[in-house]
């Protein structure tokens, strides 16, 4: 699996793992690893891009997929340990106005 | 479980026997099978069978007079083309040489003399399987083909409606080179270019996300936004604001637009750019040598509320011969053959190599194709650079009106206060109001520069009270536009008056313009005692009046400024 889902004890948070390059091809897993099956959504989200080694604009795309899913103006997510290239193009697009990137 | 086997098609099997006995034995078992049987005494006539026949499955002896069943074998596989037609050789030869000739000539399995009627029945079936599959990937290959030309047509066409709606625009002027491969528009990278009415130049360069024709279905909303509000008169802000409220409005929230947008100013010699998700573009100054980075600022268009959208944008002084590059991130992302990316570094020391700006353009195309060794279609890339007003040609605008209900004799007078002075601009209004009057179009371009050097007059140094001295030399100009915008936010009261008054005047007319601020006014005397000179940064943009209006006066110690427009009796 290269998007693994991991949710706390108190089901208050969504971590999201994504391994290998973050582009369309994984559309659907990481699609489904926040669309839980009984409709809940934890307040707070964490993306981690640990293991992530390219990210091209669709994944720009998934990730407002997901803040739109998580309410919008009105969520809590934080996108962790973006590596330098990774940081850099969440930089160009100006995302860090919309999520907490580090 | 439903049996996945079909149902025994009845075949057509040609069995080519030169043994009448054997021929008639095979026959039979064949037709108690199931199948209908054609028959021919030798490879000849098997051919000839085949030709006017198409059996779908042949029996074929090796050994037959007249021709073998070697060469039948190759002349009706000659003919069957594409279409598996399955050939069993029937053979009592034995020796492993003579069976891998059968199979070396087409044949695709042999039987063995005496027939043993199971096997026979079983190696049908398995032909019959292979040659229903052969068909089903032909028939899938034909279909894909048909597909992919009926994308390409729609792609065709789409293109060409795309162009209509581009065309209006003015990428063709001589200030601008650009390389955009022809279906970048499918890779979502749009290049669009206007002309204000005043003459300022407009350019986009965006870049939706994702490929292919979702890609290529905002780009129509955005131009027409882009090339309509532009020839109105709109500036940067207001065109920016109403482009993320539409593309907001109608694209799925993982799709958005990075885009730079740029206005260039002949008469003012500078340029305004916003820059939403693109990679840095570049301000070059000849003079100087230095690029100056056009760095993203901003969310991409179509990712914020119109609430929250941030419609800032910078400014920065150019002289003549300056120029402003901007690209896609198709040129950085550009790969070689080991998945190595072009990037900025590459980019940069093609800058720092560059000795002929002029030739700049050609050695980042050139470097690119070292570079990647194939052209990607998602490179695009525009040049613009500041020439004197008088080298570009702003082409004439269009009206469709009749002028029979052209207004000749009217007066109107504005007060815009503080909160609208904030977000409105009127001068698009202004001036579709007053292109009503014919015999004004022909001065358009005059006409709307006049009314924006006297509008950012009243705004800027009379109710915001910037001193235009700031804009000496190219940081004070940066300072100038920050102040501005912080001024601007921060205002509670003033206001700017416009009256119009249109008179006629025998076949002609006459239009009288006057504004005037809450401000402190400025010293007439002394800025009208300076010499004429249209291009210095600063000096209020009064020589700019003063040359294309007539009578320009100020009075109330510059709080009130005053011009008029003539024109004569229509052709």
């Amino acid at each position: 699996m290269s998007v693994v889902t991991e949710i706390s004890a108190d089901g208050q948070k969504l971590t999201i793992s994504v391994k290998g390059r973050f582009d369309f091809a994984k559309h659907r897993e990481f699609r489904d690893s926040y669309e839980l099956p009984d409709g809940a959504m934890p307040n707070a989200v964490v993306v981690d891009l640990k293991e992530a080694t390219y990210l091209d604009s669709s994944a720009l795309g998934m990730l407002l997929l997901l803040r739109d899913h998580a309410g919008g103006d009105n969520s809590d997510i934080r996108v962790v340990n973006s590596s330098c290239d990774v940081k850099k193009i969440l930089a160009i697009s100006n995302f860090d106005k919309l999520f907490d990137i580090s | 479980m439903i049996a996945v086997q079909p149902a025994l098609e009845s075949l057509t099997i040609l069995i080519a026997e030169d043994s009448a006995a054997d021929r008639m034995l095979l026959s039979s078992i064949v037709r108690r099978q199931g199948h209908q049987v054609l028959t021919a005494a030798n490879g000849a006539e098997a051919v000839e069978v085949f030709r006017l026949q198409c059996p779908q499955l042949v029996l074929m002896d090796a050994m037959m007079p007249v021709m073998d069943g070697f060469e039948a074998a190759r002349q009706i596989k000659e003919l069957a083309g594409e279409t598996l037609v399955p050939i069993i050789f029937l053979t009592s030869l034995s020796e492993s040489e003579a069976l891998a000739r059968c199979l070396e000539v087409g044949g695709d399995d042999f039987l063995a003399k005496p027939y043993n009627q199971v096997i026979l029945s079983a190696k049908i079936k398995a032909m019959d399987r292979l040659r229903r599959l052969q068909a089903t990937v032909l028939q899938q290959r034909d279909q894909i083909a048909r597909h992919h030309e009926y994308l390409l047509n729609e792609q065709r066409v789409a293109k060409a409606v795309f162009d209509k709606v581009a065309h209006s625009g003015c990428l063709n002027a001589s200030n601008i080179r650009y390389l955009q491969s022809p279906y970048a528009l499918f890779n979502g990278d749009l290049l669009l270019a206007a002309f204000t009415p005043a003459g300022d130049m407009h350019v986009l360069l965006g870049d939706f996300t994702g490929h292919g024709l979702p890609a290529a279905v905002g780009a129509m909303p955005l131009a027409e936004v882009f090339y309509g509000m532009t020839a109105k008169g709109y500036g940067l802000a207001e065109t920016l604001r109403e482009m993320n409220a539409k593309l907001k409005r109608i694209l799925p929230v993982d799709m958005f637009c990075c885009a730079t947008l740029l206005c260039l100013s002949f008469q003012r010699r500078s340029v305004e750019v916003w820059n939403g998700g693109m990679p840095d573009g570049y301000l070059h100054s000849l003079a100087t040598g230095k690029r100056t980075p056009l760095t993203a600022r901003h969310l991409p268009l179509g990712v914020l509320s119109p609430q929250t959208f941030d419609d800032r944008t910078e400014v920065f002084p150019m002289a003549l011969g300056d120029r402003v590059l901007l690209l896609s991130d198709g040129v950085i992302d550009t790969c070689d053959d080991g998945e190595q990316l072009f990037g900025v570094q590459r980019l940069q020391a093609l800058f720092a190599a560059n000795r002929q700006p002029d030739a700049l353009f050609e050695e980042i195309e050139q470097a690119l194709r070292d570079f990647g060794g194939v052209a990607r279609d998602d490179v695009s890339m525009v040049e613009v650079s500041l020439l004197e007003p008088a080298q570009l040609n702003p082409p004439a605008l269009v009206y469709s009106d009749s002028g029979q209900s052209c207004p000749l004799d009217w007066s109107v007078a504005f007060e815009f206060r503080a909160a609208t002075l904030k977000r409105f601009n009127p001068l698009p209004y202004l001036l579709q109001l007053l292109l009503e009057v014919h015999g004004l179009r022909a001065q358009s371009g005059a006409l709307y520069s006049v009314l924006a050097e006297l509008y950012s007059n009243a705004l800027e140094h009379g109710v915001l009270g910037l001193d235009s001295g700031l804009k000496r030399d190219a940081s004070g100009f940066t300072r100038y536009y920050q102040e501005r915008n912080a001024r601007l936010d921060q205002l509670q009261d003033g206001y700017v008056r416009v009256h119009l008054q249109v008179t006629p005047q025998g076949e002609g007319g006459c239009l009288a313009i006057c504004v005037e601020d809450s401000g402190k006014g400025f010293d007439v005397e002394r800025v009208l005692e300076r010499p004429l000179d249209p291009v210095r940064l600063s000096g209020r943009g009064v020589s700019l009046i003063r040359q294309l209006g007539r009578n320009a006066s100020w009075s109330d110690d510059g709080r009130s400024a005053r011009v008029e427009f003539y024109w004569k009796a229509l052709a």
